[in-house]
């Protein structure tokens, strides 16, 4: 498994995730930039990640014009062939705006821009960047955005729940989800998700910036940890 | 033809809008009272060259549906008039 970084102009976390990936966590990884036209060289058992930041300078909505970006074609076909894409903050905003997951990401009840550490606890095993991940013990990593408020409508929120799609809920440090805990009021607390495929990721919370030990937390290592188990145990399987 | 759209964008009415609440909570500070909800959207004006007004339309109502305005949150509304003439159109 290698790894691409989509790069928009404004986007402000792909080095971040390119140190975890390449630094970190020893991978192949090669930047993406927006204007590409194909992703010739990786192949459907590969991932690319949108990273987070500004993309656009987030004007007239977080994502909307980076969805129509010339990368972002070959992109939605690599994820409609099974490839792995996995959106992070801005990325999940842009993922969500061009209908490769469902629903978007409002304006955070408060006002603010909000960056902290929260803690998370993982709704399913069954993801390739949740399945190691312990479904009891929450996982700490930050959150660093204006617009995070997760929506959809009730249909397709049910939906969510049905298909077993909500990966990471916001809980407090014993693992309790409530309204209270809820940084940004996103519905039923929902931090991050995947497609109805399970191909496709979205979440809010940076694991990239949660990754090395010089970091004094490295809860988001275990997420990139789990996608590369996932991709040797299939790739066993062939 | 060139012809000017106006456009409206709001979010839905049943989605919480921390913006206008944040400003209708603070119409008090300015000594403006009785102001019972602020919902706070995006006015975009567009020219846009096109052969009759049926096309110009079409135009507008594809560049609201497919960038402008995200169905899932937002509701748009749009009028169109010739560059030289008073708005005629209202959708």
């Amino acid at each position: 498994m290698k790894f691409g970084v989509v790069v928009f102009p404004g986007s402000n976390c792909d080095d971040d995730v390119v140190f975890a990936l390449e630094e970190t966590l020893q991978q192949e990884v090669r930047k993406i930039w927006h204007k590409e036209t194909s992703l010739e060289g990786f192949s459907t058992s590969d991932c690319i990640v949108v990273p987070g930041g500004f993309s656009y300078g987030d004007y007239l909505r977080a994502g909307a014009i980076a969805r129509f970006a010339p990368i972002m074609r070959p992109l939605i076909d690599f994820a409609n062939s099974g490839g792995y894409v996995w959106g992070i903050c801005n990325g999940f905003q842009i993922l969500c705006e061009a209908q490769l997951l469902p629903g978007v990401l409002l304006r955070n009840s408060n006002q603010r821009f909000i960056c902290k550490n929260v803690y998370l606890k993982t709704q399913t095993n069954q993801s390739a960047i949740t399945a190691t991940l312990p479904k009891e013990k929450p996982l700490k990593i930050p959150i660093a955005h204006a617009e995070g408020r997760y929506y959809a409508n009730e249909t397709t929120l049910n939906e969510l729940v049905a298909n077993d799609q909500i990966l990471f809920k916001y809980c407090d440090l014993q693992g309790k989800i409530s309204s209270e805990i809820n940084p940004n009021g996103a519905l039923l607390n929902i931090a991050g998700i995947c497609n109805k495929s399970r191909n496709v990721f979205g979440m809010m919370p940076h694991p990239e910036r949660a990754a090395d030990p010089i970091l004094g937390n490295t809860d988001g290592r275990l997420l990139f940890d789990s996608l590369l188990t996932m991709d040797r145990v299939e790739v066993r399987n062939g | 033809m060139k012809y000017i759209a106006e456009i409206n964008i709001m979010p839905h009415t049943e989605l919480l809008d921390p913006q206008g609440k944040t400003v209708a909570n603070n119409m008090k500070n300015i000594g403006v009272h009785g102001i019972e909800d602020v919902r706070i959207g995006k006015h975009i004006v567009l020219k846009l060259e096109a052969q009759d007004e049926k096309e110009a339309l079409q135009k507008v109502h594809q560049a609201c549906e497919k960038l402008l305005a995200n169905v899932i949150m937002e509701t748009f509304t749009y009028a169109i008039r010739n560059e030289i003439e008073l708005p005629s159109v209202h959708v």
